[in-house]
């Protein structure tokens, strides 16, 4: 009983102290400056397009992963969890060594197409897209294996093609997993901090999403920092607030 | 690797707690924000106890050999330095951070200690001047300021919370140059990486900070006439416990012997 309410209670203090501690006399100005509106502005965009990407080339990866066996199955499943134990700072290094003006695909990028990824704002997609895809892979995954067959077996045997098998029957039964991953690969783009700003840069209006803009507040204006704090700690809330069911759900709907 | 749907869930919540925002992030790695997390704390010692130094990114090297030097000839002394932007080490200082000495890169960072009251009366030690460095194979070729208002080329500056970077907008502002730079990184070093990386054309540096580079970077000097001046104090923290080493550390570094490591790696006298 006393170990659960010291964890509660190391857990929510911090959280506790930002709200005590947040400058609620300037909040709204505070969070009506252009520069909060930017960055503010940013993360969401950014954010949602990561999202996508994780959507577009992330789930027929899960998909792949649960259902064809192919040479290097295992290896490419460690290689979709990588990113959620690696630091951020060195996937942003490492994105860098990569995409960067000098880097291994990067500098032909530079030279053939005249794309640079560092410092503009689709690298900060890049850089979210990165440390949150596992998220979703790793869910979609998980709910497609967890899947009763039967379902899909049934529709075929009833004339379906694959295609509406996996229009009609899976993805419906796959949907409050599809959300979830979502919706864990959305906060997970918004919080992201080190491979954004070592690979994209900070520049206000352009690569300063809200996490940078709180760390270089902290340099000016720690009441600024924390007056931003607060909007990513509501959006985090949120976000427990929408998977609260999930929680105590297997991966899977069924 | 098998992953086991009832686990799924539970295993990501975790994993998004431990590397989600803000996590692992500081590219200086030197300055965390937050107080007591890279330095040793000062207890009461016996005279000659360790004292914790709070030191501009900028002084990084120069304050390290002159901290050895120190410890060198004051048998049991010890010297822990800590590294960072000045306004985030002032930042840490005000929130209780351990600091017995700190030395910044501008009076104004040092004006929030003293405005704290956690320092009295701070005394200037150097003097640095701004640089341009450029990436060893450079495909922009930049001989000075006027090159960095060009359209294709890429600048990063310090952001303008850090002295560095308020350096860099009195610079351009001086020199009349309008430039909209490609990144404004937290901390000089960051913005040597940068160059060093060959991710920017340039960066506006301190003189210091391309000499420390060495080969790692191309300096283009700046002429004086351009150039602006920033002055560094140091100051002893009132809440320091090791008052008399402090003390006598500040004194080190206003010596003749310190101040010629300043001045080799390019600071000039006050």
């Amino acid at each position: 009983m006393v170990p659960a309410l010291l964890a509660l209670i190391f857990l929510g203090l911090p959280l506790l102290a930002l709200l005590i501690k947040a400058p609620w006399d300037r909040l709204w100005q505070v969070l009506t400056s252009p520069t909060s509106l930017d960055a503010l502005r940013l993360s969401l965009t950014t954010a949602s397009a990561a999202t996508l990407v994780a959507f577009i080339i992330g789930v027929p990866l899960a998909w792949l992963l649960a259902r064809q066996e192919f040479v290097g199955r295992k290896f490419a499943r460690a290689l979709v969890t990588v990113p959620l134990v690696l630091p951020p700072v060195v996937g942003g290094i490492a994105l860098l060594l990569a995409f960067g003006r000098r880097g291994i695909v990067g500098q032909y990028l530079d030279q053939w197409f005249g794309i640079t990824l560092p410092f503009t704002t689709p690298g900060v997609v890049v850089a979210e897209a990165f440390v949150a895809m596992p998220f979703l892979i790793i869910t979609v995954e998980g709910a497609l294996r967890s899947l009763d067959g039967r379902f899909e077996d049934a529709a075929a045997t009833l004339g379906a093609s694959r295609l509406t098998i996996f229009r009609r029957v899976t993805l419906p039964l796959i949907a409050p997993s599809l959300i979830a991953g979502a919706v864990l690969t959305f906060a997970r783009a918004l919080g992201e901090f080190g491979a954004t700003i070592t690979f994209a840069g900070n520049l206000p209006g352009v690569t300063q999403t809200l996490p940078l803009a709180v760390y270089v507040g902290l340099e000016g204006d720690p009441a600024e920092a924390v007056a931003l704090s607060l909007v990513l700690l509501a959006v985090s809330v949120t976000v427990l607030v929408v998977l609260r069911d999930k929680w105590l759900r297997t991966g899977a709907s069924a | 690797m098998r992953i086991r749907p009832t686990f799924v869930l539970p295993l990501l919540v975790v994993a998004l707690a431990a590397c989600g925002s803000n996590g692992s992030g500081s590219t200086s790695s030197t300055n965390a924000p937050g107080p007591s997390d890279s330095a040793s704390v000062s207890t009461s010692a016996p005279a000659g106890g360790p004292i914790t130094v709070f030191a501009a990114s900028s002084l990084k090297e120069s304050f390290t050999k002159i901290a050895a030097d120190f410890e060198a000839a004051n048998p049991g002394a010890k010297v822990t330095l800590n590294f960072g932007a000045s306004s985030g080490l002032a930042t840490q200082i005000t929130q209780g951070g351990p600091a017995d000495v700190f030395a910044s890169a501008s009076q104004k960072t040092m004006d929030v200690v003293t405005a704290a009251k956690l320092a009295d009366a701070s005394q200037v030690f150097a003097v640095n001047t701004m640089e341009i460095a450029t990436p060893p194979q450079a495909t922009v070729a930049i001989t000075g300021l006027a090159d960095l208002a060009k359209p294709n080329v890429k600048v990063a500056v310090c952001a303008k919370e850090v002295p560095c970077g308020v350096a860099a907008t009195k610079l351009f502002e001086a020199n009349k140059l309008t430039i909209t730079p490609a990144t404004q990184e937290v901390d000089v070093k960051a913005v040597l990486s940068k160059v060093e990386l060959g991710e920017v054309d340039a960066g506006i540096v301190y003189v210091t900070d391309v000499n420390a580079a060495g080969a790692k970077v191309v300096g283009v000097k700046i002429p004086a006439d351009q150039n602006v001046t920033t002055k560094y104090p140091i100051a002893i923290i009132n809440t320091s416990k090791q008052a008399a080493e402090a003390k006598a550390f500040v004194e080190y570094v206003a010596s003749a012997p310190a101040q010629a490591i300043l001045q080799a790696q390019g600071f000039t006298s006050p």
